[in-house]
C-alpha cells in the first residue's frame, strides 16, 4: 500500500508542479509549453502563486498525503490518513471547478475570478489524488485488500460520474426547471410528461395518432422480439448445422451493423417509395397502387430488423456456443431426441442471452434515430421528437429534457425486468473441469425453420448490398443508369504533384473518423471489460448501484446525450466543445455498456474457480485478469471492440450535435449530402465505409481470433 | 520451527444472515496432513477458503507459518489449493498450468517449465505437457491440478474434496498418491472430505465438523477409539447405538442394559440415561444362549464374500452386525444371542 501511495503522490506533484493546469491553445501534444514557464500554459503550483489562491487545494491533498507517509505509523492509521487526504484534495479541487468559471463565478464565491478549462496537469492531479484515495481504501481491508481492485472501481466510478452523470444532471435541471428563474418544481413538468402526444394510443382505434412514447414502445417490442428470433436462427444455422456457406452469412450479418445510418433507409426507399423501383415494377405489373406504407411504422420496423438483427446475432452465438456439449449429450443419452434436448435443455440454458439479445435490440430501437428519421413519416418516436424539440424552429431543450426521461424510464424498465426474470440463476458452463463433448445437432423440423426463416432474410439482405454498390456506380439512381465513377472521384481523388494530395471532399472527415474510432474502441472495450470484471467477480458495498451507473448511459438515448454534452463540456471547468476528444469520450461512454453486458454474460460463464486458482497460485488480479480470464474472453473482447469500433463510425445522434468543422465525422459529411439531395457521393462514401469496417473487423478477427478450449469445435453429423 | 502450521484464533465467517462459521480455533502442526471431515454444509470448504484468503474473515486472526495473515491477500499466502472442480485453465497445455504459479513470480520461462516437467513427473504425467486438460481423463486432469498446487512449494496445500470426482477404484490410487507425496516432500496439508473412509485412510488428524463448528478432533484412532459424542460414533465407522443407563460413574463404569447390569473398564463421570456403542464387527453372535447376552431375530442377511453383514431385531432396536463367514451361516428368521466383549464397549452422552 505504501510504495504503490507514494507512486501516486509522485505523480500527482509531477502534474501539479510541471504540466500545464489548464487547456492551453496549442493543444497538449504540441509540447509548446515545455519552453515556457509563466504563460497561459504554466503548471497549477506556478498559478496558485501568482494569485489563483484557489489552486492551492490538491496541494493540501498531497500534503496530508505526503505528511502520513512519512510517519510510518500502523496500516489502519496510514490507510485511513490516505483515504481522508485523497478526499480532501478531490473535494477542493472539485469545489473550485464547480465555483469558477470561464465567466465568471457561481453562487456568490470569488466574486470577479475566472479561468479556463482544466487541462493535463489538473488532470494528472485529480487522478493522482483518486487513486490514493483507493489505496487508502484498499488498505482498510475492502476489495480483499487489493489495491488494483479498489483503484478500479475508483476509476470507472469518477469516469462515469464525470462523463454521464454530470451532463446528465443539466438535463434534468432543464426538465425541472420553472420558467422565468422562478426555480424548480413539478407544476410544469408533470401536465407535459402525460400529454397525449406522448402517451396516446389514438392509432390503435384508428383515430388519430399515437403518441410517440407508444409508438416507440411497440415499435420497441416488436424489433426486439424480431432480432432475437432472427439472431438466434442465424446463430442456430451457424453453430448447431453443417449449412455450407456460413462464411458468406457471417458477412451478410456482419453488413448491416458496419453500414451508416440513413443508407439502409435511403435503398429502402430508392426500392419500396412511392417511387422506389419495386413500387413502379408492381404498380406498371400488375396495376398495384402506390401507397406510402413504407413511410411509418413498418418502414421503420424493417429498416431496424436489418440494422439490429446482427446484433443480436453476435450476442447470441457466443450464448449458443456457450451451452456445454456435455449437457446435450447428457440429455440425448437420457433418451431426449434432438428437438427434446433443445427445446429442454439447450434453450433453457441459453435464455440469459436471450433476454440480453432482446434487452439489447429494445434499446437500440427506442434510441435509434436515424431510421425513425428518414422513414417515420408522421409516425413520430422519442428519439426523433427529442430531435426536433432542440433543433426544430422552437428550441425546447425542457421538451427535450421531459421526452427524454420518458425514454429513460422505458429503458429502465425494461432492464430491471430482465434482471428480476432471470433471478441469480447461475449457467457457469465453462468450467475448470475440460469438456470435450461435441454440440447436438437440430432435428430436421427446427433445422428447416432456421433455414426458411434466416437465408430469404439473408438473400434480401445481399440485394439490398447489392444495390448499394450500384447506387454508388450510377449517375442517378432510379432516372439515369450510366455507369459512372463521378461520386467516387469528388469524395476520394488523390492528386500526386509533389507528393500525395488528398483533394477529395470526404478525406478529411474519413481520416477523423478513422483515428477516433480507432482509439475509442480500444477503450471503450477495456472500460467496459473491467467494469464486468468488477461487477462479476468482486463484491463490494454498494455494487448494484455501481451496476446501475454503468449500465445508464446505455439506457440514454444519442440525442440526449449529446445535448447533454453540448451543455455541460462548452465551459469550464471540463471544456471539450469542438476538440477530438469529447467525440473520443462520447462514443466509450455510449458504447460502453454494450462491453460490460457482454463481458458480464462471458465473465458468469467462466468458472469463478479459474480465478482463485490463479490467485492461489500467487498470480494478482491483474494477472489473473491478463493471463486467465482475457483469453478465455477472446469472443467478448472482439465483440466489444468491433462493436465500439463500427459505432463510432456509424454513430450519428449524439455526434451531430458536438462535430465540428476541424473534427468532421463521417456520417454527419454523409448527412449534409443526404440533405443536398447528393445521395451518390452519400451512398458511395457509404460504400467506403463500409469496406473500410469489413477490412478493419478481418483484421481483428485474425488478431484475436477464437478461443481454442477444445481442439476443435465438432458438430455432430446428423 | 512454526513454517507451514496453521492457527486460526477464534475466527468466525457471516455471509450475511448465513453463519458459515462459528467463533473456530484450531492448530495444524507443519508437515501433517489435517482433515477437515464433516456433512455437507457445515463450513469445510468455508474453512479452507480462509485459509487459502478468498474469503475475509468476519472476526478472528488467521496466522500462518506464525505470521498474521488475516488482512494479506490469497495472492500473498503461501498457500496453494486443489479445486474440486480443478480448475485447470482451459486455454493453456497441461506444462503451462503447471508452469503458471512459477512464471507468475517471473521465474525465467526455461526455468518454470524445467521445474513443472519436474512436478508432472511427480504425479506420473511425464510426456503429458503437450496437451490441452480437454485431451486428458478425469483423474489425469486431477493430477495435474495437484502436480500446479506443489511445484509451488507452498507452506500449506489445500486441497477440497479432490477425489470426488472421480471413480471409486481410481480414488483409492490417488488418495494414496497424494499422501505419499506430501508425505515425500514434508507439506503441510489441509484437505476437505465429506467421506469418513478416505478422511481415515489419508490423515494424521482429522477435524470433524458439524453445524459450522468443530465436533471433535484427534488422530484417526483416536477418534474411533474414544468418540465424544453419538454423532462423532456415527459418522467414524459405523456403530450402533445402544441406550443404556450409567448406575454408577467412576474409573469403572456400571450400566444397566434393559434389565442386565455389568461393569464396563472405562471411566465415566456422570449417571443417567447414555448411549453405548457397539462396532458392527465387534457384535458376536452364537446360537447358544449365555450369560449377559441379548436374544435377537436375524432380520436380513447379506453374503459378501469376505464378511457377511446381519441386520437383527432386538429388544434395544436393530442392530447391525458384521462377522467373518462362517461354514454354516445364519438365516433370515434364525434365533440368536448376542455378545460383546466388556472392554470392547465405549460409552457416549445420551443427547
Ligand atoms: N458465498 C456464500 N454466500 C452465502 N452462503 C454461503 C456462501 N458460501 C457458503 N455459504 C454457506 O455457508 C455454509 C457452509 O458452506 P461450505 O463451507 O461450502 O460447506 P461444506 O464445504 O462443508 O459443504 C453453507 O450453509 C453454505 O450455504
Ligand atoms: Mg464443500
Amino acid at each position: 500500500m505504501r510504495r504503490t501511495a507514494g507512486l501516486w503522490l509522485l505523480i500527482g506533484l509531477a502534474g501539479y508542479t510541471l504540466l500545464p493546469w489548464y487547456m492551453i491553445s496549442g493543444g497538449f501534444w504540441s509540447f509548446h509549453w515545455l519552453g515556457t514557464v509563466f504563460a497561459e500554459d504554466a503548471s497549477g503550483l506556478i498559478f496558485a502563486l501568482s494569485g489563483r489562491g484557489w489552486l492551492f487545494g490538491p496541494l493540501v491533498g498531497f500534503a496530508v498525503a505526503g505528511g502520513v507517509l512519512m510517519r510510518r505509523g500502523g496500516q489502519l492509521e496510514t490507510a485511513q490518513g490516505l483515504v481522508a487526504a485523497g478526499a480532501l484534495g478531490l473535494a477542493l479541487m472539485a469545489g473550485q471547478g464547480l465555483v469558477i468559471l470561464g465567466n465568471g463565478t457561481r453562487f456568490g464565491l470569488f466574486e470577479g475570478a475566472t479561468q479556463p478549462g482544466m487541462g493535463a496537469g489538473a488532470m494528472a492531479t485529480a487522478a493522482a489524488l483518486l487513486f490514493l484515495l483507493t489505496t487508502g481504501v484498499s488498505g482498510l481491508g475492502r476489495g480483499r485488500g487489493d489495491a488494483f481492485i479498489t483503484g478500479l472501481i475508483g476509476a470507472v466510478i469518477a469516469l462515469v460520474a464525470t462523463f454521464v452523470f454530470y451532463p446528465m444532471l443539466f438535463i434534468l435541471v432543464s426538465a425541472f426547471e420553472l420558467k422565468g428563474g422562478a426555480g424548480f418544481g413539478l407544476s410544469e413538468f408533470l401536465p407535459r410528461f402525460f400529454a397525449p402526444e406522448i402517451w396516446s394510443l389514438a392509432c390503435l382505434t384508428g383515430r388519430g395518432l399515437c403518441g410517440a412514447a407508444s409508438n416507440s414502445l411497440m415499435l420497441g417490442l416488436a424489433t426486439a422480439t424480431g432480432t432475437t428470433f432472427l439472431g438466434l436462427a442465424f446463430a442456430l444455422i451457424f453453430t448447431r448445422t453443417n449449412f455450407g456457406a456460413k462464411r458468406l452469412l457471417r458477412v451478410l450479418t456482419i453488413l448491416p451493423i458496419i453500414t451508416p445510418p440513413f443508407v439502409i433507409g435511403l435503398v429502402l426507399i430508392l426500392l419500396f417509395g412511392r417511387s422506389g423501383t419495386v413500387t413502379e415494377f408492381f404498380a406498371d405489373a400488375f396495376g398495384w397502387e402506390k401507397t406510402r406504407w413504407l413511410y411509418g411504422f413498418w418502414g421503420v420496423w424493417l429498416a431496424q430488423m436489418l440494422s439490429f438483427t446482427p446484433i443480436a446475432f453476435l450476442v447470441l452465438i457466443g450464448v449458443v456456443e456457450g451451452v456445454s456439449p456435455s449437457m446435450e449429450e447428457a440429455s440425448q443419452t437420457l433418451d431426449a431426441d434432438r428437438w427434446q434436448t433443445f427445446r429442454f435443455i439447450s434453450l433453457p440454458l441459453m435464455r440469459p442471452g436471450l433476454a440480453n439479445a432482446f434487452l439489447l435490440g429494445f434499446i437500440e430501437s427506442l434510441a435509434d434515430f436515424g431510421n425513425p428519421l428518414v422513414l417515420g413519416g408522421n409516425f413520430n418516436v422519442l428519439s426523433t421528437e427529442i430531435y426536433f424539440a432542440i433543433v426544430g424552429t422552437v428550441a425546447d431543450p425542457a421538451k427535450a429534457a421531459i421526452l427524454s426521461i420518458t425514454l429513460l424510464s422505458m429503458t429502465l424498465s425494461v432492464f430491471i425486468a430482465q434482471r428480476k426474470w432471470m433471478g441469480r440463476k447461475n449457467y457457469a458452463t465453462v468450467t475448470g473441469k475440460a469438456d470435450s463433448g461435441r454440440h447436438a445437432a437440430l432435428n430436421d423440423g427446427l433445422r428447416w425453420t432456421c433455414y426458411l426463416v434466416a437465408l430469404p432474410w439473408a438473400a434480401f439482405t445481399l440485394v439490398l448490398y447489392v444495390l448499394i454498390v450500384f447506387g454508388s456506380f450510377v449517375k442517378l439512381w432510379g432516372y439515369d443508369h450510366t455507369f459512372t465513377l463521378e461520386h467516387y472521384r469528388r469524395a476520394f481523388s488523390i492528386v500526386f504533384r509533389n507528393g500525395i494530395h488528398f483533394t477529395g471532399a470526404a478525406w478529411d472527415s474519413y481520416f477523423t473518423t478513422l483515428t477516433i474510432a480507432a482509439i475509442a474502441a480500444p477503450l471503450t472495450a477495456a472500460v467496459g471489460l473491467a467494469t464486468a470484471y468488477l461487477l462479476v467477480r468482486q463484491k463490494f458495498a454498494g455494487k448494484d448501484a455501481f451496476e446501475f451507473s454503468t449500465m445508464l448511459s446505455f439506457a440514454i438515448p444519442g440525442t440526449v446525450i449529446g445535448v447533454a454534452y453540448v451543455m455541460a463540456f462548452n465551459f469550464p471547468p471540463i471544456e471539450l466543445t469542438g476538440t477530438g476528444l469529447i467525440l473520443i469520450v462520447v462514443f466509450i461512454f455510449r458504447n460502453m455498456p454494450v462491453g460490460v453486458r457482454g463481458g458480464i454474460a462471458a465473465m458468469s460463464q467462466l468458472d469463478k474457480s479459474l480465478d482463485e486458482a490463479s490467485i492461489t497460485l500467487g498470480a494478482n488480479s491483474a494477472t489473473t485478469l491478463r493471463r486467465v480470464i482475457l483469453p478465455l474472453m477472446g469472443p467478448a473482447i472482439l465483440a466489444a471492440l468491433t462493436y465500439s469500433f463500427v459505432r463510432s463510425i456509424t454513430s450519428v445522434s449524439a455526434v451531430i450535435f458536438l462535430v465540428s468543422a476541424r473534427y468532421n465525422m463521417a456520417t454527419s459529411f454523409i448527412v449534409g449530402r443526404v440533405e443536398n439531395g447528393e445521395f451518390g457521393i452519400a451512398i458511395a462514401y457509404a460504400a467506403v465505409l463500409i469496406v473500410t469496417m469489413l477490412l478493419a473487423i478481418l483484421a481483428l478477427q485474425l488478431l484475436i481470433g477464437r478461443r481454442k478450449l477444445r481442439r476443435a469445435d465438432r458438430i455432430e453429423t446428423p | 520451527m512454526t513454517k507451514g502450521s496453521v492457527r486460526f484464533e477464534a475466527v468466525t465467517k457471516r455471509f450475511g444472515d448465513v453463519v458459515a462459521l462459528k467463533p473456530l480455533t484450531l492448530d495444524i502442526a507443519p508437515g501433517t496432513l489435517v482433515t477437515l471431515l464433516g456433512p455437507s454444509g457445515c463450513g469445510k470448504t468455508t474453512t479452507l477458503r480462509l485459509i487459502a484468503g478468498l474469503e475475509s474473515a468476519t472476526e478472528g486472526k488467521i496466522l500462518i507459518g506464525g505470521e498474521d495473515v488475516t488482512a494479506l491477500s490469497a495472492t500473498y499466502r503461501r498457500v496453494s489449493m486443489v479445486f474440486q472442480s480443478y480448475a485447470l485453465f482451459p486455454h493453456m497445455t497441461v506444462l503451462e498450468n503447471v508452469a503458471y504459479g512459477l512464471t507468475v513470480k517471473r521465474i525465467p520461462k526455461e526455468q518454470a517449465h524445467a521445474k513443472a516437467e519436474e512436478g508432472l513427473e511427480l504425479v506420473g504425467l511425464k510426456g503429458f505437457g503437450g496437451r490441452l486438460p480437454s485431451e486428458l481423463s478425469g483423474g489425469q486432469q486431477q493430477r495435474v491440478a495437484v502436480a500446479r498446487a506443489i511445484v509451488l512449494e507452498p507452506e500449506v496445500l489445500l486441497l477440497d474434496e479432490p477425489l470426488s470426482n472421480l471413480d471409486a477404484k481410481l480414488r483409492r490410487h490417488v488418495r494414496e498418491e497424494i499422501r505419499q507425496i506430501q508425505q515425500r516432500l514434508g507439506l503441510t496439508a489441509v484437505y476437505v472430505t465429506h467421506d469418513q473412509e478416505e478422511a481415515m485412510a489419508v490423515s494424521d488428524r482429522i477435524i470433524v465438523m458439524k453445524n459450522a463448528e468443530i465436533a471433535q478432533e484427534g488422530s484417526p484412532a483416536d477418534l474411533y477409539d474414544r468418540p465424544a459424542s453419538a454423532f462423532i460414533a456415527d459418522f467414524i465407522g459405523d456403530a450402533n447405538l445402544i441406550d443404556v443407563e450409567i448406575t454408577k460413574a467412576g474409573a469403572q463404569t456400571e450400566i444397566a442394559l434393559l434389565d442386565r447390569r455389568m461393569t464396563l473398564p472405562v471411566a465415566s463421570a456422570v449417571t443417567g440415561p447414555a448411549k453405548m456403542v457397539l462396532r458392527p464387527h465387534q457384535v458376536r453372535l452364537s446360537r447358544d444362549a449365555a450369560p449377559d447376552t441379548l436374544p435377537v431375530e436375524v432380520g436380513y442377511a447379506a453374503y459378501l464374500g469376505n464378511s457377511v453383514q446381519y441386520t437383527l431385531v432386538t429388544p434395544v432396536g436393530s442392530i447391525f452386525a458384521i462377522t467373518p463367514p462362517q461354514p454354516q451361516p445364519f438365516r433370515m428368521g434364525d434365533t440368536l444371542h448376542l455378545g460383546f466383549a466388556l472392554e470392547d464397549i465405549r460409552l457416549v452422552p445420551a443427547a
